[in-house]
């Protein structure tokens, strides 16, 4: 009697695991093998972006929520990334046919081989900040000196590096780096004295904690903002990267690069004329960032791209000339440059956004935004 | 009797766990205890440490304000299924890997000097370092009709570290029959097949069963955190790090998502724990791995 029960209880644990086991066939196939239903003559292409789905991206999930590549006769497949997973890597080794990532963070990749161009620049300016609170009075980068200071690393430290060498401080002895983590709370507990913070993310987030001291949120005139766009130390950030390789000897990649960069930019021209649609359609795609984070976000990376110099997406060689000369000289704290030498020719290219721009522009959409007004988005507390 | 007992010493230490950390809490000062400029004890205030009120208030409201959002605790459990299947798939692969690679090495005493010291060394590798190779390999194979999904590049980094107590476990199971009992098969003239299936692998189970727990353990761990860094999204390793980005401004959000971690691992482990009530008969004289 007693065996038999035992066998019965064994046998229902193996049918617990064989019925998870299952499960998990079923619903992995179903998140991955989403878009290609109705691909009857679509282009499939797999878009690898630098972090999880969130408004910073909303651009390319307007475009495929509003059908701009499919138009294009692309059908593009979102990847999400992870903490450990590099962009480009993913677009040299194939698993990816473009990538997301901030042009620092791939140059030095470059300069080791992996064969990548930049072939749109989306955001035109920098969205990474210091920001410190009034009573610390750190207004410039000078004023970093002596101060504890916050970096991510991993690449994201490079303007905050470059403005605080500009502004003459020592940054072995002159400063105190502190490794900060994905939330604030270093910050506001006063362990970092000046963290860094994107306009469209952490500083949000700063915004959407409660004062202990007045009981309400904090205010944007709580805080002091270094802005390396106005340091000159600013960077290019978000720029769509291709397999420089493909480009040259694949035709129909190439020509596909142009469709992907007009679809892309009709993504964004969607979110800077919807961005609370656009802002919808990334909580739709499975972020869960809160309704206002989400809205303040698509707002703040509109203000990075709108309005444009040149045209959305093109690379201004003034700027990508102040990333490169940062990355030769500007020593991290481990003593070391992103860039040796100036990077190959094919580190960037206009040809195939002014294509996409041409055609744009021949279709009368209004591919400068100088008339863009952002929109004044009320954060709540949590970024509900 | 007994099982009452021990399910209420069970809820007694659950209910332990909260009032130690309630009163830690309301006890300790909110910047926490430092001696000098190191922080010994961690932090009170409502960021760093959310009263479990707060976490159970916010883990009944919906994820987002955003219309249609499934309330908190509804989207964690679908996660943790979605985590303790991809974990389920990994232990199993990585059971029958160990299982394999120990009969292999039980068999032939030249593959246990050759694959014993790989098998240590495996586990050395860290696991970061791995996935994004795995996920990059993954990403080159297809056959046929068969694509590899990201979801099998997390179950092999987490079966990887789930064999690996397996094989251990079970190659010390297979050498522990007494010799007087080897002798006597012998001494019938039985093969190495027969005197493996009815002597070594009956013998092997009480080293067997704390070898398959740690491997469940290994298993939930290594599915988190292989989803953490592939950017897997549906599993609660993600949802850790996505929430992880509220982390002040909604810091009990975070929370609930941990718990479904820790209920991933109690089902692993009931799990296993049913598997070794079958095997009772097999059990005479367990060891602790």
């Amino acid at each position: 009697m007693k065996h038999s029960s035992r066998i019965r209880l064994g046998l229902g644990a193996l049918g617990i695991s064989a019925a998870l086991v299952l499960s998990g066939c079923a619903s992995g196939g179903g998140t991955s093998a989403s878009s290609s239903a109705d691909s009857g003559k679509l282009t499939p292409i797999t878009l690898q972006l630098q972090w999880v789905a969130q408004a910073q991206f909303a651009g390319y999930y307007a475009a495929v929520a509003q059908g701009f590549y499919k138009k294009e006769g692309l059908d593009v497949t979102i990847k999400e990334a992870g903490t450990t997973t590099v962009p480009i890597d993913a677009l040299a080794a194939g698993d990816a046919d473009y990538a997301i990532s901030w042009v620092p963070k791939v140059l030095g990749s470059i300069e080791q081989g992996t064969n990548v161009t930049d072939v749109a620049q989306i955001f035109e300016r920098s969205g990474t900040t210091q920001i410190s609170f009034k009573d610390k009075n750190i207004t410039t980068a000078a004023d970093l000196k002596g101060k504890t200071v916050g970096s991510w690393g991993y690449g994201n430290q490079w303007e905050l590096f470059a403005g605080m060498q500009k502004a003459g401080i020592d940054t072995t002895s002159g400063i105190k780096l502190v490794q900060q983590a994905f939330d604030m709370n270093g910050f506001l507990a006063g362990d970092i004295g000046a963290a860094q913070a994107m306009t469209y993310n952490e500083y949000a987030q700063v915004l959407e904690t409660v004062n202990p001291k007045t009981g309400a949120l904090y205010q944007p005139s709580d805080l002091n903002v270094i802005n390396w766009n106005h340091e000159g130390t600013a960077m290019l950030q978000d720029a769509i990267w291709a397999n420089a390789d493909k480009l040259a000897s694949d035709k129909t990649y190439a020509a596909n690069t142009t469709k992907f960069i007009k679809a892309s930019i009709e993504g964004w021209i969607y979110a800077r004329d919807n961005p609370e649609k656009a802002a919808g359609i990334v909580t739709a795609a499975g972020s869960t960032l809160g309704t206002s984070h989400q809205l303040w976000m698509t707002n703040e990376v509109n203000k990075l791209i709108w309005p444009s110099t040149g045209g959305i997406g093109v690379i201004q060689k003034k700027a990508w000339d102040q990333t490169v000369k940062i990355a030769k000289s500007t020593k991290d704290d481990t003593g070391s440059t992103i860039l040796t030498q100036d990077p190959p020719s094919t580190a960037y290219s206009n040809k195939y956004v002014d294509a996409a721009l041409k055609e744009l522009k021949a279709e009368k959409v209004d591919v400068l935004g100088a008339s863009f007004a952002p929109l004044t988005v009320t954060l709540k507390e949590g970024g509900k | 009797m007994k099982r009452l007992r021990g399910a209420l010493l069970g809820i007694a230490g659950i209910v332990l766990l909260g009032v130690l950390w309630e009163g830690y809490k309301a006890l300790a000062p909110a910047i926490g205890v430092k001696i000098g400029a190191i922080t010994v004890l961690p932090r009170t205030s409502d960021a760093a440490m959310p009263h479990l009120a707060t976490m159970l208030q916010r883990a009944l409201d919906p994820v987002t304000a955003a219309a249609g959002s499934p309330p908190l605790w509804t989207a964690v459990l679908q996660a943790s299924l979605f985590t303790v299947s991809i974990a389920a798939v990994s232990w199993v692969v990585g059971v029958i890997v160990g299982f394999l690679i120990a009969t292999l090495m039980q068999r032939f005493r030249t593959a246990e000097s050759a694959l014993l010291p790989w098998v240590v060394l495996s586990q050395t590798v860290p696991l970061i370092a791995l996935a994004p190779l795995v996920k990059r390999w993954g990403s080159l194979v297809h056959f046929g009709a068969f694509d590899w999904q990201d979801w099998m590049s997390v179950a092999l980094i987490a079966s990887y570290l789930a064999f690996f107590p397996v094989s251990i476990g079970a190659l010390r199971g297979f050498a522990s029959p007494e010799p007087a009992h080897l002798d006597l098969m012998r001494a019938y003239g039985v093969g190495w097949w027969r005197t493996y299936l009815r002597l070594r692998v009956p013998a092997s189970v009480p080293y067997l069963v704390p070898a398959l727990r740690l491997a469940a353990a290994n298993a939930v761990i290594g599915t988190v955190v292989a989803e953490v860094s592939i950017g897997l999204s549906g599993g609660v390793g993600r949802m850790i790090i996505e929430f992880a980005q509220t982390g002040s401004s909604d810091p009990a959000k975070q929370w609930a998502p941990i718990f479904g971690a820790v209920l991933v691992g109690l089902v692993a482990a009931g799990a296993v724990a049913l598997l070794g009530l079958a095997l009772h008969k097999y059990r005479r004289n367990e060891v602790t791995a």
